[in-house]
């Protein structure tokens, strides 16, 4: 067991405070590359990291680097609007959702960084009986998996969240939810950090404003990568750079099931406490909860056009508040405060991808659509495991790429927030 | 919001149109002589490309005819449209890799 | 108190109406042109709020959207606004206003005893706290959660509304200053198509807060010149009251429109409206925005702007201090002292961190005999709840440290001047680069994506003769690239030359103490983010200027950290050791500008209008007759016909009878209808279909499954041969659009050689549909010219005649199993139609059926529904439908059936249910297992071998039944299976999905 640098604690607060916080020490360091590694991780946000973390923690290979053409959780990480959840429909994704929300659960401890997870709980609402009848199918099957997950009628709904609308006679009325009282939301950065932080005091370097050029092979096996600081050796790659996996497996000589789509979200001006829990809406694409710091942080579906942008259209913003404020009519006077955009990878059937490509030694983990967030520590936690016995673990076998060539999909357009 | 110039049409909001994904992929002559692999790459398989990307859009809301084009996915420029069944101008095809 | 800070003369407002507001309760008054800021200012008020987080007191800092402090809950009830600016809020008699995030007040605030822990509490102390035990986060999240959120949000619904406006124009200008005037005069000059935007009442930008001259007059004399030619001008739109928010692709700008500066009442208009804006070319006359010093408690209340003083004396009449120093590091900022000077105002010192000032304005200052204080530094603010003195020292050689003695000077308003920063926002929203000028310490566009420039300030032009030649230029420049080439020759306006010494890049200002030991440093006023909260994000290696933002959450508060952004990475830059600011980067400004109320940018799409209502011809008689609906895609359908004292099963037991046993009427006309058309006709529905199509003969029906190229199934209808090359294809409800597309696409992008035209006609015909052993006797009595008889008019075939009159097409299909004419008629007809069917049809006992019992009926027949049996992975096999999937022909889907997956033996497949309880109706959606088991507790599982798709009470057969999904099916049927329910375990029986009628005897009547 390694021993903290400086373990995080209300003590070690208060001996900092009596120094001017001048004596804290680096949440991770920023290294250049060495010449050769075991494994390189060349992505570093969330997944990345909590895939070099776990390597460390679980496996104890730690001679690891993690390669990031940017800052750390700049991409869809530092973007998402932070929910957490694991109701999904097919057994194999329950699994892996639950197990990352399991992780979840214990994070902030296991990490010594307090990540505000938030188990507020997550509503799905339905507003015509498809929609009713498919709420009912997925609470089902969660239930058989031994996911916590249960049906609100719309009298519990306006009782969970008092200032929605239930009025009958709305344009689409609320017919009830679903509830995951153990969803909730996280601090996005503090997941990518406090996973930084533990892979960073394991070993694992972490090498940020390096960008790769070029998957370097030889008959047919992964060598190494070269890098805008030169060349770095390693025989196992792992690939997590979600919008932008495409591109790099382009490098790599091969091409994936992916399209790659501006995902818009926004938040308010913060105001006093009036959402206690997450709100879904598939079939009027929004969802929204209310953050510590009293900002409404809203997401909507993807914009219709492929695009690497950051940068989404006007028009989905205003569809998506149209739906907004007929759900929560007082929230028509809040003020949006802040939009953006993340590039998110979908796969045709709205499930991940994470295992073997064509190029042995290279693995990917990518196609985590609107969704990843919540998937982080579960992700790194199984692409851990994959890149360490060079096999899927049990609960990644179906994630496959090769599903798409047998059919095997894993089809959870459903369970998806929005429409892809 | 992009501003979409419909070959038929002339410029219009992108709020008119619907982007039906990557253009130039040719439904096999003969899917049954294909692999699970050759039918796989027709079916799901795609450049997904960063840079001039050349795509489908229809013009749903308008003329409901299918057209090409070639936009940089990066800067959101559009760079060329074509009509169905032409092939990218030459100046485009130097800048993409076709498959 | 009576305005005790107004001065005697000056400003724009109107001195001659006196309107009354109230601040926490307390009466006030002002003029009209005030803002809640001037007046607040012209009352004496020093506190207007408390900070974010260590609940300090605050005072108004700024005079426009860069105001940190200021946030106000602007009146109550139904129209109350949380966290509005001060200083963008136009005052009006009667304006109700309190501060945000204090209790009882900011004078006195409860929630102040949270600044004692303020050592406790750095930059990110949450990240390293509140984590044991584990089980307390919620505890401490509910405590941070009250803590935090400024204002508050309304309760009521909103009383008003908001509109929107497309327009489109040659030439965008944003910002009536004199830039942006130029620019817009220029172009529209030209003759091109202008739409000039700026956020304050009235135009003239930054030329209204100072005392400048223009052609040897007053520069408002110009700009009254200007406003009346653009009057003049019928290709001008001026938008007063309008904040360009965003910039987006392709020329297309988002702007916010007030419609009226008093929000306590509806008025006669919209609140606001949003413009959506497509522009050929966009001139950004944006300005800049004035940076502060960044010195030891430079939050006290009275440490202003210094541009933002001169605001206030020169355009509000207000004197914000009654002994205001000026703490700068330029030129610029001596304009305030002599602006304050020449107003009467007492000016005790000009504290300038530079040696030897010596430009123009500086000595214009020595004339005067203000104290200039070169080299020095304000290292202390005394007072808590407002400025009472300043303590002053001299800076050493490189500016890192004080020495000497401190120097006491009493004041009550410090004026604080870091330089004026392009306002580059926009110019960044649209994908535009940036450049950091390191000798003048701002950051300057560059690149730009657009059609687009940037003039004047924003350009980092701030002389004004310059600005106005900018501007005209760049207004000529735009113009033409809109394609208005026509030369004018204007001679720009004259303005007097400026001549300003540089400024000296200080970014923290010492003390005699370390960083962060002596006074709060602030950077973010509005986030209470300090120059030490950097320093320690820079030591625990958040080095990124976005690890940094997002650590101390600098720039993230409502006025997005537009006088912070930049000392911010300063300040972090030199934490980091970096040579040039340059080096630190950028970050990118996303929009919007200012906030935008969410009611505007949903405008009118709200209530019945959020998305459009589509309702059958018959609609009036179906909401007449009582029916409940159910919403189907953007239809109403009707759901089922109650009776009085009828509950829903009643109703469709009722219904469902009357089908099987006498004649029900159904309103079908919501399924798609799409015209087919064209010599290849055939063929191309054969290759889209998965049964063949080329033998169809003329008048017959068939149906037809659509699949989508993975196998799965993606829609299934009814299609008849009109004649050899037209059909008549029906969709499902909710898919019609899409399939038409469907067609569409492989028509035109795959097959464009193909003959083959579509036309969708779901709205020109309605559909009435009887069913029942009495269909044809009803019939009968309305048609002379088709022969009903089951021989000439077989199941699967269409006749056209006449109904009751009117010219329809009726097809003989059936998604009951009964006898059943599906009559076609104009729309326009359909009501006229159905009302005659129903009157004639009571003899019959005609009964109306809604969307419940069609789904009963069905069922009872084991037939789909898409999207209900299916669900995007289900294919023909999977339905039990192999019957109709070609072995002889390609079809789109077909190449997905011979993957290793569709091979699968425990595929789900269709089957019907029995449970063994005959009244028990299983809920769709419940999920089926092998063994008999409760549902598990958490964390266990119990495997599930397929779900309920549909499942009803048929009062034909006086039971329930379901249909289902489950693994390797149709090989289980007579075994008996479970499905765990919240209150105990339901036992059924796997069977054949067809309940009624296998042999299809009933489908003649």
């Amino acid at each position: 067991m390694v021993q903290h640098m400086g373990k995080y604690s209300i003590f070690s607060l208060i001996r900092n405070a009596l120094a001017y916080h001048e004596g804290w020490e680096r949440a991770w360091r920023s290294r250049e590359p060495q010449g050769e590694y075991d494994v390189i991780i060349i992505g570093g946000g969330g997944h990345g990291l909590a895939t070099a973390f776990y390597l460390a923690k679980e496996h104890g290979i730690t001679n690891v680097a993690v390669i990031e053409k940017g800052w750390l959780g700049g991409g869809n990480t530092g973007r998402n609007t932070t929910i957490i959840r694991s109701n999904y429909l097919w057994d194999e994704s329950a699994s892996l959702y639950e197990k990352s929300l399991q992780l979840y659960e214990s994070l902030s401890q296991e990490l010594n960084f307090n990540i505000m997870l938030s188990q507020r709980g997550v509503l799905n609402l339905a507003h015509n009986l498809h929609d009713l009848r498919e709420l009912e199918r997925r609470v089902n099957a969660n239930l058989m998996n031994g996911i916590d997950s249960e049906i609100l009628d719309t009298k519990s709904v306006k009782n969970f969240v008092p200032i929605i609308n239930t009025d009958p006679n709305s344009r689409y009325p609320i017919l009830g939810a679903s509830l995951q009282r153990r969803g909730g939301t996280a601090r996005h950065d503090a997941v990518a950090w406090g996973f930084a932080r533990g892979a960073d005091e394991r070993g694992v370097d972490i090498i940020q404003q390096c960008e790769v050029t070029a998957i370097k092979q030889s008959r047919g096996k992964v060598t190494g990568v070269e890098t805008t600081k030169g060349l770095i050796k390693a025989k196992k790659v792992g690939v997590v750079v979600a919008g932008h996996s495409s591109e790099l497996a382009r490098m790599a000589g091969f091409r994936l099931p992916l399209n790659s789509y501006p995902l818009q979200a926004l938040v308010t001006e913060p105001v006093k406490p009036v959402l206690d829990t997450v709100v879904m809406s598939n079939a009027v694409h929004v969802y929204v909860s209310q953050s510590d710091k009293g900002e409404l942080v809203i997401g909507a579906g993807i914009d219709g056009a492929h695009g690497y942008s950051q940068r989404g259209s006007l028009h989905v913003i205003e569809g998506q508040l149209g739906a907004l404020c007929e759900l929560f009519p007082i929230t028509s006077r809040l003020r949006m405060m802040r939009q953006w955009g993340g590039i998110v990878d979908t796969c045709p059937d709205a499930s991940p991808i994470i295992g073997k490509t064509p190029v042995d030694g290279l693995f990917i983990n990518c196609g985590w659509g609107t969704g990843g967030f919540k998937a982080t520590p579960g992700s790194g936690w199984v692409f851990a495991h994959t890149l360490a016995t060079g096999e899927p673990h049990a609960l990644n076998a179906a994630f496959t790429l090769d599903r798409f060539t047998s059919g095997f999909l894993i089809d959870e357009h459903g369970a998806a927030a929005v429409a892809h | 919001m992009l501003l979409i110039p419909c070959p038929y049409c002339g410029e219009r909001e992108e709020s008119e149109f619907h982007q039906g994904g990557e253009a130039h992929i040719e439904r096999p002559k003969d899917p049954n002589k294909m692999t699970d692999e050759e039918w796989a790459d027709y079916l799901f398989f795609r450049d997904n490309r960063k840079g001039v990307y050349l795509e489908r859009w229809v013009h749903r809301h308008g003329c409901r005819r299918w057209f090409n084009v070639a936009r940089d996915t990066a800067t959101n420029q559009i760079v060329a449209v074509y009509k169905m069944g032409s092939k990218p101008p030459k100046s485009i095809t130097s800048r993409v890799t076709m498959k | 108190m009576s305005q005790s800070h107004r001065l005697s003369t000056g400003g724009s407002i109107d001195r001659e109406t006196l309107v009354e507001f109230t601040f926490n309760g307390r009466p006030y008054k002002g003029h009209p042109g005030d803002t809640v800021a001037s007046a607040l200012l012209a009352n004496g008020v020093k506190i207007v709020g408390r900070s974010f987080k260590y609940h300090r007191p605050r005072g108004i800092f700024a005079a426009g959207a860069e105001e940190p402090n200021a946030l106000l809950q602007l009146e109550a009830g139904a129209r109350t606004l949380p966290n509005q600016q001060a200083t963008r809020v136009e005052l009006y008699d009667g304006l109700s206003a309190d501060s945000v995030n204090c209790w009882p007040g900011p004078d006195f605030d409860a929630m102040s005893f949270i600044g004692l822990f303020h050592r406790l509490t750095p930059a990110g102390f949450y990240y390293k706290t509140f984590m044991w035990p584990a089980s307390f986060w919620k505890y401490y999240e509910h405590f941070i959660r009250h803590a935090a959120g400024l204002g508050k949000a309304p309760t009521e619904k909103d009383p008003d509304y908001y509109d929107k406006m497309n327009a489109h124009a040659d030439v965008v200008v944003v910002g009536g200053g004199p830039s942006g005037l130029a620019a817009t005069l220029a172009a529209a000059r030209v003759g091109a198509r202008v739409i000039l935007a700026d956020d304050q009442p009235t135009l003239g930008g930054w030329l209204l807060n100072e005392r400048r001259e223009i052609d040897g007059k007053p520069a408002n004399e110009w700009i009254a010149t200007v406003e009346a030619e653009l009057n003049q001008m019928e290709n001008v739109t001026v938008l007063r009251r309008t904040t360009a928010f965003g910039y987006y692709d392709h020329n297309f700008v988002g702007m916010i429109e007030q419609r009226r500066a008093n929000v306590s009442h509806g008025g006669c208009t919209s609140r606001q409206r949003l413009w959506r804006v497509r522009a050929k070319q966009v001139v950004l006359a944006t300005g800049a925005i004035e940076q502060p010093m960044i010195f030891a408690d430079n939050d006290r209340p009275g440490v202003m702007l210094a541009g933002a003083v001169r605001t206030y004396v020169n355009r509000y009449g207000v004197q914000p201090g009654k002994r205001v120093c000026v703490f700068t590091n330029n030129d610029d900022a001596y304009r305030t002292a002599l602006d304050l000077f020449d107003a009467g105002i007492s000016v005790p010192a000009i504290i300038d961190v530079r040696s030897d000032p010596s430009g123009e304005l500086a000595t214009e200052a020595i004339q005067r005999d203000i104290e200039i204080l070169d080299n020095h530094a304000i290292t202390a603010v005394q007072g808590s709840k407002g400025v009472a003195a300043i303590e002053v020292m001299a800076l050493n050689k490189t500016g890192d440290g004080v020495t000497g003695t401190a120097r006491t000077i009493s004041c009550d308003v410090i004026c604080s001047s870091g330089g004026w920063n392009p306002a580059i926002h926009l110019h960044s929203h649209s994908g535009g680069k940036t450049v950091f000028d390191e000798e003048r310490g701002i950051f300057l566009p560059s690149n730009t994506l657009q059609n687009e420039t940037c003039v004047g300030a924003a350009a980092g032009i701030f002389d004004l003769a310059r600005c106005l030649v900018d501007g005209l230029k760049a207004g000529k420049v735009a113009a033409g690239g809109a394609g208005f080439k026509k030369s004018s020759r204007s001679k720009p306006p004259s303005a007097p030359e400026e001549d300003e010494s540089p400024a000296r890049l200080l970014w923290v200002v010492p003390t005699t103490q370390p960083l962060g030991r002596r006074g709060k440093h602030f950077l973010d006023q509005a986030h209470d983010v300090t120059a030490a909260d950097i320093h320690l994000a820079a030591r625990e290696g958040y080095e990124s200027v976005e690890h940094t933002k997002r650590y101390t959450t600098l720039g993230m508060a409502p006025d997005q950290g537009k006088t912070g952004n930049i000392s911010g990475m300063a300040v972090l830059g030199q934490a980091l050791g970096c040579e040039t600011l340059g080096e630190v980067g950028t970050t990118t400004f996303r929009p919007p500008f200012t906030p935008v109320t969410l009611g505007a940018l949903a405008g009118r799409d709200i209530g019945v209008l959020m998305d459009p209502t589509r309702m059958t011809p018959m609609h009036h008689w179906h909401d007449q007759a009582g029916c409940n609906w159910e919403d189907v895609g953007q239809w109403k359908r009707p759901w089922y016909y109650p009776k009085p004292n009828e509950n829903m099963q009643d109703a469709v037991n009722r219904e469902c009878l009357a089908v099987r046993n006498a004649v029900g009427i159904l309103d079908a006309t919501t399924l798609g209808k799409i015209d087919i058309q064209g010599p290849d006709a055939a063929e191309f529905l054969n290759r889209v279909y998965t049964n063949s199509w080329q033998n169809l003969k003329n008048g017959r029906c068939r149906y037809g499954l659509m699949l989508g190229e993975d196998g799965m199934v993606m829609d299934d209808g009814v299609t008849t041969r009109l004649s050899e090359n037209h059909f008549f294809m029906t969709t499902t409800t909710g898919n019609s659009a899409s399939v038409l597309e469907w067609l569409e696409e492989w028509s035109q992008t795959e097959w464009p050689e193909m003959r083959v035209y579509f036309t969708s006609v779901t709205e020109q015909y309605a559909n009435i549909t009887i069913a029942g052993p009495q269909a044809r006797a009803l019939l009968s009595e309305f048609t002379e010219d088709i022969d009903l008889d089951p021989v000439s008019f077989p199941f699967m075939s269409v006749r056209e005649g006449t109904v009751a009159g009117v010219s329809a097409r009726i097809f003989r299909v059936s998604f009951t199993g009964e006898l059943t004419y599906e009559i076609n008629v104009p729309a326009s007809y359909g009501m006229s139609v159905w009302t005659a069917m129903m009157t004639a049809g009571d003899k019959y006992g005609i009964t109306p059926y809604g969307t419940e019992t069609m789904h009963v009926l069905r069922a009872e027949k084991g037939y789909i529904i898409v999207g209900q049996e299916t669900d995007g992975t289900t294919t023909p096999q999977d339905l039990g439908m192999d019957w109709i999937v070609s072995k002889k022909k390609d079809f789109l889907g077909r190449r997905s059936f011979d993957r290793e997956d569709n091979r699968r033996q425990d595929r789900k497949q269709l089957v019907g249910l029995l449970p063994d309880d005959h009244t028990k109706v299983i809920p769709e959606g419940s999920q089926i297992t092998s063994s008999q088991q409760e549902r598990p507790p958490l964390g266990s599982r119990i495997p599930m071998i397929g779900h309920v798709t549909s499942s009803y009470y048929s009062a034909n057969m006086g039971r329930s039944f379901a249909l289902a999904l489950v693994k390797g099916g149709r090989k289980k049927i007579g075994e008996g299976v479970y499905v765990p329910l919240a209150d105990g375990v339901v036992r059924a029986e796997i069977t054949s999905p067809v309940f009624v009628d296998p042999e299809g005897a009933k489908i003649d009547g």
